[in-house]
């Protein structure tokens, strides 16, 4: 067993009661199977396994880090901090604090009908059959890092959407850590979209403070129901010190539409996957992500999108510009089941390398059990266009300002995916700033968004 | 001497390892108007890129002397501020940056070497307005991307577009003609010919005489195998138009 | 799908009785069942006396193997070290293939077509091992030579016969068994043998290392390019045995040579184990073409039986501006595990890997390719084409890698695959790491089942649905098949269109 496991198993022996006392009945239910897994698994994914050429999810949980088992306030000044608004689009805005819920005082009082957001710990203690019918179905106990999520998460937020509910604004997620300590927090996010429903979401992810190291292990589920609609959108801007191990599971019903975007713009370490499982008729999904790297970043996707039914459709878009030291991995599946007919499926893959440091590893997959597909997938790596630089040049443009011109229209596309105009736009802005070496932080943003 | 725009001696170059221009000498003046004109695969292109620095070709012997400024030693941005334009035979496709975010860096870059303060976002939009007119360029086109999804002529329009704006000293026209409609081959010689002043000068590449009829030169060079083989008046294209390039190729055998 | 189209067809179909169904018809009587049925025309057994060792694998049997060819001490030294390090190892498991554990000890490691005692005429050759040979299309015989190929054939664990080899020898050409290297060019051998693939390579390397039988060796020397095409033909026929060749290909300065391989056995129900090793040495701007056509048993329809083909094939560039060309046309065997793969070491130097791959019935294949590119300007391109029939699993995987020093390395990939039915699969599975900036790198792949439209357009032309997909299907493979030297690409282009077709050649 490694030291990774062992020491989240024997902080779960020693906490249990604790543990369980500061969540609620449905999360406690988990907890042991959970523990379970864990030992089972023995160790976290490390470099070189199947699926982690790149990336030592074990080194990540190997630190000591101190989890919150008690529930002890760490204080932060959201209002004074990051906001992340995004202009124009006022937000329903909740705060997550290491892993604690904080609802904004005009989420609670502007909640419109059919939506709740709330913490998932208190929709566990009020609606338990409800969020027991969800919690832990689609996330995949056998895989370590989900495991011990599900052993150690005491609260998360928690999103449902009724029955016929199109919601206009978006519900922001600002995850926030801020801790003096090094620090384990085991996030998680549970949203349930019912049956023609349209929601946004926007998770937001920073680290305050510069120094002690932490770790966020996330696990969400997303359910979208029949012709239910869920856009996801995560732009993640956090710091040298924080790694992220992600885990995002969709399971989408008959003719739902799911809509990932994913930003990568500051950062350490960080492993996201993607598990998607089509497993209803005439369902799409959309997964695009971006990447920016320089220094030391590491950034690693991981996609596995299985179509079981009919006329599904899936389209990815992931690229990643890597300067400096930086370091980038993707692998993405595209699996077509027996039996699923008249699936399109595309991956596309497109990365540059902007130094002579720079990483980048790909592996794009298909996996195709049916003969009545259109499936593809694409990936590069090189650099920018010579051509496109010089023409530029000749119209005396300079150099570094042609270059930077060039990696931002090479995002454009991901960009393109939103289709939160207001968001963006606001993204496009972060680009650029974040493509100009400015460090997008709320204190040097010049966006002048509202709260 | 200062009467001299360009000053070419003894031009030479090569890509990888294949020496392309084998001493070219070549004086422009300001107001004229110079066609060049030769086989396929004698150095047209070669001489253009050459003259705007792309840094594919490397120059191995020989001078060129841009009112006063050593060419050859500027990056090919600062050519442009000191006033080359480059019209290319091929312009390049830039996915995702848009017109106006490529004319405003641009601009506005232009404008730092010469130590003046950017254009306002109005002023410059003026300016796109008013230089588009020159070669009926649709308003549309300057919402998408660089020459993204352009026609032929659209692409060529935008070429002279773009040196409308830019103002250049010199302008290099690299087979401008080639791809076009009639029309749309008027529309592009009509904005060219709007442009000349007696301050500025025009090198017309150009592989036939048909350009020539919209553009008129007052000198026709030859270019073969790398060189200069002949110089005349207009008359030289019509000679080249009727008989070929193959009376040049016997002479120069 | 055109709905209404097939609905026409399927009452078409009973109206012409005797008409091909089209592909997509569900009625079970269609093309595709053909496809994926095909006979199989190499399937007999010859009736040959033939020595085969007792089963099982243990330092005593390596011993038995390298005294029974005679071989000095080194090279027996060699077998054993491989042996004692495959003790210590265990099979891959990462291809996608369900393949059931194999009984190692259960095989018999040597098998040898009796030789009758006297002078090693031709003459004396068993004419019953002529005759087969002749069956599969390689006469051995002087008059009957293939003219422009030079062929060595072996059967089973040994050489039968090695064609031309004088007139090759007049160019300095070495054409001969790998026995008979190890014996007349010791030093070459010493030098070259695992030079590339070490027997720690993989599991299946290090038992071939240990227990290989026989094979080729080639050498060209400096400057020769050679004057024909090298070959070598590798049958199985006894049962219960492996077959464990080594073939050892080194071109000197400024050569070029084009190699063929062929490859087919019997029809059994067992499965055989089949465990090659393929090294091949290119020097400063000299050129290689490897070629094979593996055609070995592929299995029944319900996947019963079939070879197990267990490859490491691998060549070093080590010269700049050396180049080494890989083609590979797979219709046989019931798994295939191989990935011919380019190191390019010398500047400049080119890896070029061309394939198609056929899998039906119980088939499974998982091939594909590796271009480690560490020189500068080193060029790799890759064409893979899978052709996916009945329950058949077919996998593409590959390997690109730019190291750091590879500066201006360019790679490009296009993977397509085809299916012909819903039961089968194909999948892709491509590792890409690019370490140096200046490297591009491409990879393109689709996936799609055989156009109907395009079957539809040769219909209304009046060719019937079988031979459309045979026409399609050879359309489709064509990119690659043009890269086979010409009397293989006919070859080629037949057994795919056998396969296709289920017609008995």
């Amino acid at each position: 067993m490694s030291n990774a496991v062992d020491q989240y198993l024997n902080l779960y022996g020693d906490y249990r009661e604790a543990i369980g006392s500061h969540s609620a009945g449905v999360l406690n239910a988990r907890r042991d199977d959970g523990a379970e897994a864990l030992a089972r698994a023995g160790r976290f994914h490390v470099r070189g396994d199947e699926g982690y050429e790149k990336t030592s999810v074990d080194e990540m949980f190997s630190p000591d880090f101190g989890v919150n088992v008690n529930r002890v306030n760490m204080p932060v000044d959201v209002g004074a901090s990051f906001r992340c608004g995004v202009p124009n689009l006022s937000t329903l805005l909740a705060v997550v604090v290491n892993d604690r819920f904080v609802p904004s005082s005009t989420l609670i009082k502007n909640l419109p009908a059919g939506l709740t957001v709330c913490s998932l710990a208190e929709a566990a203690r009020e609606m338990p059959r409800l969020v027991e019918k969800y919690y832990a179905k689609a996330a995949c106990m056998s895989d370590a890092s989900v495991a011990l999520n599900t052993m150690l998460v005491q609260d998360g937020v928690f999103i449902h959407v009724a029955r016929g509910t199109r919601l206009e604004k978006a519900v922001q997620l600002v995850d926030i850590f801020h801790s003096s300590t090094p620090l384990l927090a085991p996030r998680r996010v549970l949203v349930v979209a019912e049956e023609d429903s349209h929601i946004s979401i926007l998770k937001c992810d920073h680290t305050q403070g510069e120094d002690a190291a932490c770790l966020s292990s996330e696990v969400i589920e997303i359910f979208a129901g029949r012709g239910a609609r869920v856009e996801w959108y995560d732009i993640e801007e956090s710091n040298a010190s924080t790694s992220r191990r992600s885990q995002l599971f969709a399971r989408q019903e008959e003719g739902s539409e799911l809509h990932i975007c994913v930003a990568t713009l500051t950062n350490g370490v960080t492993r996201n996957d993607f598990h998607i499982d089509v497993a209803g008729g005439h369902a799409s999904t959309r997964l695009s992500a971006m990447a920016i790297g320089s220094d030391r970043q590491h950034i690693d996707n991981s996609s596995v999108i299985r179509h079981a039914a009919d006329y599904g459709s899936s389209d990815q878009l992931l690229k990643y510009v890597l300067d400096g030291n930086a370091t980038g991995a993707f692998e993405g599946v595209i699996e077509v089941c027996h039996g699923a007919r008249f699936v399109e499926a595309y991956q596309s893959n497109r990365n540059i390398l902007a130094s002579s440091g720079a990483r980048m590893h790909a592996k794009p997959q298909l996996l195709i059990y049916n003969d009545d597909v259109k499936c593809s997938h694409g990936a590069t790596t090189g650099q920018l266009d010579n051509n496109a630089l010089f023409y530029m040049r000749t119209r005396g443009i300079p150099e570094a300002e042609a270059r930077r011109m060039l990696m931002q229209a090479f995002m454009v596309d991901v960009i393109d995916t939103i289709s939160l105009e207001p968001l963006r736009d606001r993204l496009r802005h972060m680009v650029d700033r974040r493509f100009a070496g400015v460090k997008a932080g709320c204190a040097e943003c010049g966006s002048g968004c509202p709260d | 001497m200062n009467d001299i725009l360009l000053k070419v001696t003894d031009l030479h170059a090569k890509v990888e390892e294949k020496e392309i221009l084998r001493g070219i000498n070549l004086e422009i003046r300001p107001g004229e108007v110079h066609a060049i004109m030769g086989p396929n695969g004698s150095g047209k292109s070669t001489l253009s890129s050459v003259l705007a620095g792309n840094p594919a070709f490397t120059v191995t012997g020989g001078s060129a002397i841009f009112h006063g400024v050593d060419l050859l030693s500027l990056s090919p941005e600062d050519r442009s501020h000191e006033g080359l334009f480059l019209s290319f035979q091929y312009p390049v496709e830039i996915p995702g940056v848009s017109m106006v975010n490529f004319m405003r860096a641009a601009v506005n870059a232009k404008r730092k070497y010469f130590n003046e303060s950017p254009l306002s976002a109005g002023d410059f939009l003026k300016l796109m307005r008013q230089k588009r007119a020159i070669v009926e360029l649709d308003n549309k086109l300057a919402s998408r991307s660089v020459n993204e999804g352009f026609s032929g002529g659209e692409k060529k329009r935008n070429e002279i577009f773009q040196m409308a704006v830019l103002e250049p000293r010199l302008s290099i026209l690299d087979e401008t003609d080639s791809g076009l409609d009639i029309d749309a081959l008027r529309i592009v010689a009509g904005g060219v010919n709007q442009l000349k002043t007696s301050q500025n000068a025009t090198i017309v590449i150009t592989h036939y005489q048909r350009l020539l009829d919209y553009i008129k030169p007052d000198f026709v060079h030859v270019l073969y195998k790398g060189r200069i083989v002949r110089t005349g008046g207009p008359e030289l294209a019509l000679e080249l138009e009727e008989k070929g390039y193959d009376w040049i190729k016997e002479e120069n055998r | 799908m055109n709905k209404e189209y097939l609905d026409n067809k399927n009452v078409d179909s009973k109206a012409n009785a005797g008409c091909p169904s089209p592909v997509a018809d569900s009625s079970g009587t269609s093309v595709i069942k053909e496809v994926a049925e095909g006979d199989y025309k190499y399937g007999f057994v010859s009736d040959i006396d033939t020595e085969i060792i007792p089963v099982g694998l243990n330092e005593d049997v390596v011993r038995l193997i390298s005294a029974k060819k005679g071989e000095p001490e080194w090279m027996l030294d060699f077998r054993l070290k491989a042996y004692r390090h495959w003790l210590g190892m265990v099979p891959p498991k990462w291809g996608h293939l369900r393949m059931p554990d194999i009984d190692f000890q259960a095989i018999s490691y040597y098998a040898a077509p009796v030789k009758k005692e006297g002078p090693k005429s031709l003459d004396e050759v068993d004419p019953e091992l002529l005759k087969t040979f002749d069956r599969l299309g390689i006469p051995l015989q002087e008059q009957k030579q293939l003219s422009g190929m030079a062929v060595d054939a072996v059967m089973d664990s040994v050489s039968v016969k090695t064609t031309h080899k004088e007139a090759l020898a007049e160019k300095g050409i070495i054409f001969c068994s790998i026995s008979e290297a190890i014996r007349d060019y010791p030093d070459l051998i010493k030098k070259y043998l695992g030079s590339v693939v070490s027997y720690k390579d993989n599991f299946y390397a290090a038992l071939n290392s240990a227990v290989f039988s026989d094979g080729s060796f080639v050498y060209i020397p400096k400057g020769v390019r050679c004057p024909m095409e090298l070959s070598t033909y590798f049958r199985i026929n006894a049962s219960g045995t492996g077959q464990f060749e080594r073939t050892l290909i080194v071109a000197d300065d400024d050569s070029y040579v084009s190699y063929l391989e062929g490859c087919t056995a019997p029809m059994r129900d067992e499965n055989q184990l089949h465990a090659a090793i393929v090294e091949i040495i290119v020097e400063d701007r000299a050129e290689v073409k490897y070629s094979t056509v593996q055609n070995w048993y592929a299995g029944d329809k319900d996947g019963r039986g079939g070879i197990y083909n267990l490859v490491t094939k691998r060549g070093l560039c080590r010269g700049d501006y050396s180049k080494l060309s890989w083609t590979q046309v797979e219709t046989g065997s019931a798994i295939t595990w191989k990935y011919p793969s380019c190191v390019l070491m010398g500047e400049g130097s080119v890896g070029e890997f061309y394939s198609v791959a056929l899998t039906r019935n119980h088939q499974q294949a998982d091939t594909g390719t590796k271009m480690i590119h560490l020189g500068r300007n080193t060029r790799s391109t890759i064409v893979s084409k899978g052709i996916s029939a009945g329950f058949s699993e077919n996998s593409y995987r590959g390997l690109v890698k730019v190291t750091p020093a590879a500066e201006g390395a360019r790679n490009y990939t296009q993977c397509d695959s085809l299916l012909l039915g819903s039961d089968c699969g194909a999948h892709t599975f491509p590792y890409i790491d690019v370490m140096n900036p200046t490297a591009i790198v491409e990879h393109e792949a689709t996936t799609s089942k055989i156009s109907e439209d395009q079957i539809f357009y040769c219909n209304q032309r009046g060719i019937p649905t079988e031979e459309a997909v045979g026409l399609i299907v050879n359309g489709y493979a064509k990119e690659v098949m043009n890269k086979l030297p010409m009397e293989f690409a006919v070859e080629a282009q037949k057994l795919l269109q056998i396969s296709l077709e289920g017609s008995v050649g």
